[in-house]
């Protein structure tokens, strides 16, 4: 056993840590408000395999696991990346074009019980839509999401569509299939939150080095150090969960991989909301304002939240396995 | 990123795993709390038999009694230990867990060879002289006084909060050797033989109504010089390898004992009735249980990603500090849960119509003690904050 990151991995993430922070500066977040996703920045994010990274290289994908996948999306949810990232992932292979970024594919989680009314994200984007059903996962074309676009999304980066009805489409996986599908996005999920929690706590520590008050910083003060000491061991455990489910999925030899996913999803979940709420705090009353970036962290945090089972869901899910 | 035990781990897991199930259930049940004479008997024969089945000191080196495995394997052990529910570390734990590392990184040949294999072999009792009633959370402050006398401390001064004073036969003991430096630079790490003359031990009864707690009075007690671990004026570091070890790798079996005891939770919840059905029908119940699980496995794999760190350098990091910090705070929150579980039941300490309410009660009580040892929450929180994250110091 050597938790530790292998030089792939290392070179991996330090890869993808150094697009997004070319691409997705955390200052030009409101220059995404107009248009969140674009063709041209789609088919970057597919160079740069974020689509096709778990796909077998025979069918023109990288072949790595999930181990790699968390350590792609942990970067992508530091800067917010927005889009339907989760979903275009899990469709590469079963859906044509997803992989190499033709195709942006959105979905739905329709066994969910929170899911009416039904709101879809990013539905003027996408050309292909998915359906998580009982029986099992279906697509169809994106222009049967017929409905109304709300003016003003929660996250201002990721619009959203209230849609009557969803699309009846063509079955491209069984029960089994979606249930692959529920684990492995609620993981995704799991990596974009443990982004938002690194990157709030960062803004939080390097904010309150340079504000001062009372003639000191205001990281010098007790008050502050303690909430940001918990947003580090939020992050720290959070870290350290999605990663191992991540490689526990790769292997079942290392444990049951649906726990590990659900213990992920519940810290994870947790650290984005709390270090984006502590985020805000510790910015005082900039944390209020629009021009700063903390709320676009919380937002998309509050987003994440209903994709793939809620915290609850998955402390439910926990329950199940620990009185198994 | 491996996370998979090796076929060696494996093949150690299952040999541990049918001598646990053999021998821990004919250790028998714990004596009663207040009988300190079988309290040690009970800890250090567990430990014999520990280690005359080779499984004592797991990651210890082999020359003085260890096994010389990796710490993959003594987190086996962990996990099996937990499993079986075998007898706790107790009195044993400053010897195996901070007494012995600390002696192992820093001691000289000769105190590794007087008391490693004697710790392992279950026949020393640590315990930890650090804190003084003006020295808490400013442990540095400490001005238990030794002044050299030829080749032996005389040491006079005070020690508060000692964990199994009265029944120690060791104490890393913190002593105050040049009271001109500054508070950090004038401070030694010592062995303190706990027979010598001059040591004066009044119990402190506990919140919990034990007696495990103790005041030190240290008037005039001679200590050779060769047990001063480390070197003279240099205890500060030393202190700091302990806590290391404290703060880091110490929790490791307690935190997936953490899991254990959740998995009983929920049997338990399954066993009582409420409002006609069982708890376990209880939704907001089965959230909690789940929150608090997910946690303690989030903290499981932290301690995993903390030993990637501890194999490179051989003292735990800085990270002792989120890890302890986390799994204190969690772990006053899932015994609490298992007092709510207990409904009025909770009421008594003893155990009643076959409900473990010692089990619950006494160690929820004892996890309010966790918070404040070893350098209480708020100090970790600033030691996060410092030395991790780089925020400017308090005045001190």
């Amino acid at each position: 056993m050597n938790f530790s990151l292998n030089d792939d991995q290392l070179a991996l993430q330090q890869g993808i840590r150094d697009f997004c922070e070319q691409e997705f500066p955390i200052d030009a977040l409101g220059v995404l408000e107009k248009t969140p996703v674009t063709r041209e920045r789609w088919k970057q994010l597919a160079e740069m395999g974020v689509f096709s990274l778990r796909l077998p290289e025979a069918q023109g994908g990288i072949g790595l696991g999930m181990a790699e996948a968390v350590l792609v999306f942990s970067e992508l949810g530091r800067r917010l990346v927005p889009g339907p990232l989760v979903w275009s992932q899990l469709a590469a292979g079963a859906v044509d074009g997803a992989a190499n970024g033709d195709t942006i594919v959105g979905g739905l989680d329709d066994t969910h019980p929170t899911n009416r009314p039904q709101l879809v994200e990013h539905a003027g984007v996408l050309d292909a839509f998915v359906v998580l059903g009982r029986s099992g996962v279906t697509q169809a074309p994106a222009s049967t999401l017929t409905g109304s676009d709300f003016a003003t999304p929660l996250d201002p980066l990721t619009p959203v569509r209230h849609v009557a009805a969803l699309p009846q489409g063509a079955v491209i996986g069984d029960a089994l299939a979606a249930a692959r599908w529920r684990r492995d996005g609620a993981l995704l999920s799991a990596a974009l939150q443990l982004g938002i929690a690194e990157t709030t706590l960062a803004l939080a520590v390097e904010y309150a080095k340079k504000r001062e008050q009372f003639d000191r910083p205001i990281a010098s003060f007790q008050a502050i150090k303690h909430l940001a000491a918990d947003m580090h061991v939020r992050t720290e455990a959070a870290r350290a969960a999605v990663y191992a489910a991540g490689a526990t999925c790769d292997d079942a030899a290392i444990g049951e991989a649906a726990r590990a996913v659900s213990s992920a999803r519940v810290v994870a979940g947790e650290a984005a909301l709390k270090n984006a709420r502590t985020c805000i705090q510790i910015y005082g009353g900039m944390g209020f304002t629009w021009e700063m970036p903390p709320h676009y962290f919380l937002k998309r945090a509050l987003v994440l939240e209903h994709a793939f089972g809620t915290t609850d869901d998955h402390c439910e899910l926990v329950a199940e396995s620990v009185g198994a | 990123m491996d996370l998979r035990y090796s076929d060696a781990d494996e093949k150690f897991r299952s040999a541990l795993r049918g001598w646990l199930a053999a021998e821990a259930p004919k250790h028998g049940a714990p004596p009663p709390r207040d009988d300190w004479d079988a309290r040690r008997a009970w800890d250090l024969g567990w430990q014999r038999k520990l280690f005359d089945a080779g499984y004592a000191g797991v990651n210890w080196p082999k020359a003085y009694g260890g096994r010389g495995a990796t710490l993959t394997e003594e987190l086996v052990y962990y996990e099996e230990t937990a499993r079986a529910k075998a007898p706790y570390v107790g009195m044993n734990f400053v010897g195996l867990r901070h007494g012995g590392p600390t002696l192992i990184a820093e001691g000289t040949e000769l105190q590794k060879q007087r008391h490693l294999p004697r710790i392992l072999r279950g026949e020393e009792v640590w315990c930890q002289g650090f804190s003084e009633p003006i020295a808490g959370s400013d442990l540095a402050a400490l001005k238990m006084a030794a002044v050299r006398d030829g080749d032996h401390y005389v040491v006079t001064g005070h020690k508060i909060w000692t964990s199994f004073a009265q029944r120690a036969d060791y104490c890393e003991l913190l002593v105050r050797t040049n009271p001109t430096a500054p508070k950090h630079k004038g401070i030694s790490w010592l062995i303190l033989p706990m027979n010598l003359p001059g040591i004066e031990i009044r119990p402190l009864p506990t919140l919990r109504g034990e007696s495990d707690f103790s005041e030190m009075f240290l008037e005039g007690v001679r200590i050779p010089c060769e047990n001063v671990v480390g070197a003279e004026n240099d205890g500060w570091r030393i202190t700091n390898v302990t806590l290391r070890f404290e703060r880091g790798t110490a929790w490791a079996a307690d935190i997936i004992e953490l899991t254990q005891f959740l998995r009983d939770m929920a049997k338990l919840a399954k066993q009582l009735t409420r409002d006609d059905a069982s708890a376990w029908e209880d939704r907001a119940l089965r959230r909690e249980l789940g929150h608090l699980a997910a946690e303690a496995d989030a903290l499981w794999a932290l301690v995993k990603w903390q030993i990637g760190e501890v194999q490179k350098t051989g003292v735990p990091g800085l990270g002792g500090s989120a890890l302890k910090l986390a799994f204190t705070e969690l772990n006053q929150r899932v015994y609490e849960f298992g007092h709510r579980l207990l409904g009025r039941a909770g009421l008594a300490r003893d155990d009643f119509a076959r409900l473990p309410v010692v089990e619950i009660n006494d160690t929820f009580l004892n996890t309010l003690s966790l918070t404040i040892a070893a350098g209480s929450s708020q100090i970790q929180r600033n030691i996060v904050s410092e030395r991790i994250l780089g925020m400017p110091r308090e005045p001190r």
